[in-house]
């Protein structure tokens, strides 16, 4: 229980130094803090360590990028955007030529008389192996992803 | 007058979802335009790197056209895409292929406005706070992402506790235990300096 209280107490004091450095503390708790400052040594040497670190933070900014670079930004995306649209359209295109394509092949070789038997299962075996593959992904992408409730949370 | 301003801001934005939403490209490139900037500056404080800042900016953009349909028109536009902006640098982060190699063609993300003015007149001055510049980025990057990210919010994009919390969905005394728990590790790295 006394842990628990140190704990809190703690913690309010990291907050107090926390609003007392961005300068986002009420008047009674500047008060509050100035005497905790005043009565603890070791504190006081942190806040003193805090306030130099501000002070550097405080002269940095964010290096900017060349102005040309938001000329060219939406178009970037407006490009990426398309060339999704364009990437999709075409695989869905060759998934429906190769798989026509596999189909007459296959049928071909399988009414091929001439042909052993073992070539055959081979070709049958590959072919099904690449159909369970595909499905599997497909499944997994459309429906695993849609209806996993968790997705977006971060573990 | 500045509330005004905001409400102006945020209804144009409704009203710019609402036709994205409808297919008008041209209305999500004004919203593109509007947050290209913000969206640019997360990613870079995030990542620490211009290329991965451009790219993962303008994936969040992707990403949020494509989710478009699931945006209710009556939040507000940035939170959201800022949720992805993060996402996707955290992704970026654990991959650590990725961070090995941001590491090796690390760049400045950092400009040191107080050297900038002083450099002139004292060169030696410069080259210290050049020095004080790397070792600042070098701790920042050694942060773990969520307290690197609150630190970030608060130091170099100027927010409120109260914007913090509300921009990443956690209380205001969490903002605070994270910013504290980042800057004293900061203070440790940047000990000898201080």
């Amino acid at each position: 229980m006394s842990q628990r209280k140190a704990a809190s107490g703690d913690e309010r004091i990291r907050r107090l130094l926390m609003s007392g450095l961005d300068g986002e503390m009420p008047a009674e708790e500047r008060e509050e803090l100035e005497r905790l400052l005043e009565s603890d040594p070791a504190l006081e040497d942190e806040w003193g360590r805090l306030l130099r670190l501000k002070e550097v933070t405080d002269t940095m900014v964010f290096k900017k990028p060349p102005d040309d670079v938001w000329d060219d930004y939406w178009a970037s995306v407006y490009i990426r955007l398309e060339r999704g649209i364009g990437w999709v359209l075409l695989s869905l295109g060759a998934i429906v030529l190769i798989s026509y394509g596999i189909w007459a092949s296959a049928q071909h070789l399988i009414s091929d008389v001439e042909m052993p038997l073992y070539l055959k299962v081979a070709v049958g075996a590959t072919i099904l192996g690449v159909v369970v593959l595909f499905v599997s992904v497909l499944r997994e992408r459309l429906f695993m992803g849609r209806f996993e409730r968790y997705k977006d949370i971060e573990r | 007058m500045e509330r005004d301003r905001s409400a102006e801001i945020e209804v144009s934005d409704n009203l710019l979802v609402l036709k994205a939403q409808a297919g008008d490209r041209e209305a999500f490139g004004e919203l593109v335009k509007r947050y290209m900037r913000r969206a640019y500056y997360a990613a870079l404080g995030l990542t620490g790197s211009h290329e991965d800042a451009m790219d993962l900016s303008q994936e969040a953009f992707i990403r949020a056209y494509r989710a478009r349909a699931s945006l209710d028109p009556d939040r507000p536009f940035y939170p959201w895409l800022y949720q992805i902006v993060r996402r996707l640098c955290f992704n970026l982060a654990r991959d650590r292929r990725t961070r090995r190699r941001r590491l090796e063609e690390a760049t400045p993300w950092l400009r040191d406005q107080a050297g900038a003015r002083s450099s002139v007149s004292d060169p030696g001055c410069s080259a210290e706070r050049s020095e004080l510049r790397s070792r600042l980025e070098a701790a920042i990057d050694a942060l773990p992402e969520r307290e690197r990210e609150v630190l970030v919010l608060k130091e170099f994009e100027g927010l409120r506790y109260r914007e913090i919390a509300d921009l990443l969905g956690i209380p205001i005394g969490t903002v605070m235990s994270r910013l504290y728990t980042a800057r004293r590790n900061l203070a440790e790295h940047l000990g000898d300096v201080l």
